[in-house]
């Protein structure tokens, strides 16, 4: 637990003593970081921990209150993110911002393209530009292609490209797995091994550990805004570092509770939507908690927007404790008792801009009700009850909630729908781009609503979650269920067989 | 620093209702021929029609969508009013077809948002000419004024010898409905939400289409509702009544701090907005300001209030962002499209 002094290459860019306060929040306190040239670090740390605010001060966003940024060696001071631009600094964000309606190769050269005789745009050689950085980065995209419909696993490529063209030498990766399947995932680490390789320095953040281990050599931990460690993971374990994170032992991370499983409550037979997923039959029964498992895109988010009625399916049927669903109407779904804790928490799951309490009091809007108007009284203490319940941490639960941090912010998703006392939960990547602290609560409350007889159907493309938690796995592959696998045999190799259709299970 | 919007949102209430006093002092003050009861009588009377279509509308423009076609709407019950009173049919029996054609336009403007998806504006300013032209195509040019006195007199007359119009007491019942709609009912909650993110609400199981569908019926109604009131008030029944009105409506609902985008304000604002508007085109008459010269000035005013609340806001956030850790306003601003 030493500050890298090692022999061998001086550090390309470097953070010496860095403070950094907004009003009375220490955000940084005397934060240092090294970054080598062919090397990748990881930088690791809870939701709050300091991360965004490092990151930001890297790429000139943020000035210091003290310390120095140093490139190679010397001390330099950035006005903005041009002047880090400049200096060979380019940042990948997680969700990555490209005009939908440009080529890759106008994404690419925005602003700055080849110019012909008069002023024209030479397409031709912006073309060939592109061709040659994606050849470099060993991947095969057509530079012609238009940037809306790329996944965001390829617009994070045409990000890292676009970097490249800035010639830059360090490259800052912000959660950039947090929303790529796991093939996405490998061909991105692949992009950047050859990146390490040709002598980039690289700081690599992510949740998820395994990630961290398998593509950094270096891990600098944060902690409230405070340098803990920086140190090689060669003989690090996930629980080392897990403890650097948070400071004390974590309880386990999936405390799954034996249950015997009750009589079936959510029900679905032969549900197709045409086009998009097929002839899908499963059960899910009280107590239970099954996970559905597969690729992105294999139709698991569509099977369970469909169930809940968001979407129409065109054949088969639900049944929530015996009760048929209508299609397409989740109020009916909702008074039969089903909750759907939707993939996308800021655009599904919560209205931003309302607070706490009245996001949590939408799904009351039909029992907090006294003579037809609301009951204000009742609506405040269902939203005060789940909200301490689930330990959200606020100032004041009318404080809108994109005040909250992305894993308090799920809370109070999962509250307003606990709130209702569903007998069937869904849940759609419950845990995602959420700190291990709250996910370990998360998944003890998923436990623990499994064990007071909800049954529970977990969507996850994090399989150890999937492993953890689940008393069945089901396994989806382009619109079918393609295996149903009980706790005793769910493996990675299993899951992923089934995943991407190589099994006859 | 939490909470920007809603502490935003009654700042700027606060902010119209006290201009509206300001205005009100100032003119009872200073303005020649404001004060007295016939003048108070001719702005609440004209003010009237502008404040029953603003309660549909804050809702509509609350759950994020408008309708300009309301003034056509009430042009249109007005001269189908005209017309068939013309043919000898009584006014009792008129009123409520009047009433059901209204019930008819706003359910077309619903119906072409909600199942086809249009955006509303583009339809209602599709409607606004369409129901316009039915109503001239109906009454040509036509003025119908000789309705029955009874309804004339109380369309126009006032409470005893107060300056408080007869219909203003009417009008007082359907302003309480709307607020108990809007801010204690769970419509009106799903309203809020609905505006701020129709994709969350209906995750949350809110019923959005068919709210939507319920608001644009209730707007047609009360158009029309609008439209008979202009008939009987000004005793004339033509096709260009009440032409441009949804100008007026729209800019006091903003004005009141209704958000555009949807989502935000409260229906006091709203009304405050409509006779802040109201006390300033009855001075502007007073003054003799031409009929041009007032359009001029709500127009600019419109542009004034979707303005106004947008910088107060994006002042707040940047003052919020200097003082909190973590992102800076910038990351709001979603990247341009080319």
């Amino acid at each position: 637990m030493t500050h890298p002094s090692d022999t061998g290459p001086a550090p390309v860019l470097a953070l010496k003593g860095i403070s950094r306060s907004f009003g009375a929040v220490r955000a940084l306190r005397d934060v240092s970081l090294e970054l080598f040239p062919g090397e990748v670090h990881a930088l690791a740390g809870e939701n709050g921990a300091g991360k965004s605010t490092l990151i930001k001060t890297l790429a000139g966003v943020h000035r210091p209150d003290a310390g120095q940024v140093l490139l190679d060696g010397a001390p330099v001071v950035f006005h903005g993110p041009g002047d880090a631009r400049d200096a060979g600094i380019a940042v990948i964000y997680q969700e990555p911002t490209l005009f939908p309606d440009l080529s890759i190769a106008e994404n690419i050269f925005m602003g700055r393209q080849p110019r012909r005789a008069f002023g024209r745009i030479d397409h031709r050689a912006t073309y060939e530009a592109t061709a040659a950085l994606m050849k470099r980065l060993g991947v095969e995209l057509d530079p012609d292609r238009p940037a809306r419909g790329l996944s965001i696993a390829d617009q994070q490529i045409v990000e890292i490209a676009k970097a490249l063209s800035f010639d830059a030498r360090v490259l800052i990766m912000d959660e950039p797995t947090a929303a790529l399947t796991g093939s996405e995932v490998a061909r991105l680490f692949g992009v950047v091994r050859t990146l390490r390789d040709q002598g980039a320095a690289v700081l690599f953040i992510s949740h998820r550990l395994e990630e961290i281990f398998e593509i950094s050599r270096r891990v600098t931990t944060l902690r409230d805004g405070a340098w803990i460690s920086s140190e090689p993971l060669d003989g690090m374990t996930e629980d080392d570092l897990i403890r650097r994170m948070v400071g004390r032992d974590l309880d386990e991370l999936y405390p799954k509770q034996d249950v015997s499983p009750g009589e079936t409550a959510l029900s679905v037979r032969r549900l197709t939507r045409e086009g998009v997923f097929t002839d899908v039959s499963f059960d899910v029964r009280r107590g239970e908690i099954v996970g559905l498992a597969g690729l992105v895109g294999a139709g698991r988010t569509e099977v369970a927007r469909a169930v809940f009625g968001i979407d129409r399916w065109d054949a088969g049927e639900v049944e929530v404790d015996g009760r048929k669903l209508t299609n397409g109407a989740p109020s009916t779904a909702m008074a039969a008792g089903l909750a759907l804790v939707p993939e996308d928490r800021r655009a599904q799951g919560l209205v931003m801009d309302m607070s706490i309490e009245r996001n949590i009091g939408l799904t009351g809007l039909r029992t907090t009700v006294r003579a037809g108007l609301m009951d204000r009284g009742a609506e405040r203490s269902r939203a005060l009850d789940w909200a301490v319940r689930l330990q959200v941490k606020y100032a004041r639960i009318a404080d809108t909630v994109d005040t909250l941090s992305g894993g308090n912010q799920q809370k109070v998703v999962l509250a307003k729908w606990l709130a209702t006392a569903p007998k069937v939960l869904i849940v759609d990547e419950p845990t995602r781009g959420i700190d291990v602290g709250t996910k370990a609560e998360v998944h003890r409350l998923l436990s623990r609503l499994a064990a007071d007889g909800v049954a529970v159907l977990m969507i996850s493309s994090d399989l150890p979650e999937i492993l953890g938690m689940a008393d069945r796995v089901l396994v989806m592959h382009e619109g079918r269920l393609t295996a149903e696998i009980p706790r005793a045999d769910a493996t990675e190799e299993a899951v992923m067989a089934a995943a991407t259709g190589r099994t006859a299970a | 620093m939490a909470d920007i919007s809603l502490s935003r949102a009654i700042r700027w209430d606060t902010v119209v209702g006290a201009l509206l006093v300001v205005v009100l002092l100032f003119s009872f003050g200073f303005v020649d021929g404001f004060g007295n009861a016939l003048n108070l009588s001719f702005l609440i009377g004209n003010t009237l029609p502008i404040a029953l279509i603003a309660l549909p509308m804050t809702l509509l423009v609350v759950s994020g969508e408008i309708d300009l076609s309301v003034a056509s709407t009430a042009g249109l019950s007005g001269a189908v009013m005209g017309a068939l009173w013309n043919q000898g049919m009584t006014i009792e029996a008129i009123i409520p077809i009047c009433l059901l054609l209204g019930v008819v336009c706003g359910l077309i403007n619903g119906l072409l948002v909600t199942r086809l998806g249009l955006p509303s504006l583009a339809v209602t300013i599709g409607t606004l000419a369409a129901y316009r032209g039915i109503a001239q195509i109906v009454l040509g040019s036509d003025a119908v004024t000789d309705f029955p006195s009874r309804y004339l007199e109380f369309a126009s007359g006032r409470i005893g010898d107060t300056s408080i119009p007869d219909a203003f007491l009417p009008f007082l019942a359907l302003l309480a409905i709307a607020v108990v709609a809007l801010h204690a009912t769970p419509f009106g909650r799903s309203l809020f939400a609905i505006g701020a993110s129709e994709e969350a609400a209906r995750f949350a199981g809110v019923r959005v289409k068919r709210q939507k569908l319920l608001l644009f019926t209730l707007t047609g109604l009360m158009a029309s509702l609008t439209g008979i009131f202009w008939a009987l008030h000004y005793a004339s029944a033509r096709y260009d009544n009440a032409t441009g009105l949804e100008l007026s409506v729209v800019a006091a609902v903003l004005l009141g701090g209704i958000d555009f985008d949807g989502g935000k304000g409260t229906l006091g604002g709203a009304i405050a907005g409509v006779f802040l508007l109201g006390a300033l085109q009855n001075v502007m008459s007073l003054q003799d300001v031409s009929a041009q010269s007032q359009i001029v000035v709500t127009g600019v005013l419109l542009v004034l209030s979707v303005l106004g609340p947008r910088v107060a806001r994006q002042i707040a956030v940047a003052r919020a962002g200097r003082r909190a850790a973590g992102s800076p306003p910038v990351s709001r601003t979603p990247a341009p499209t080319p």
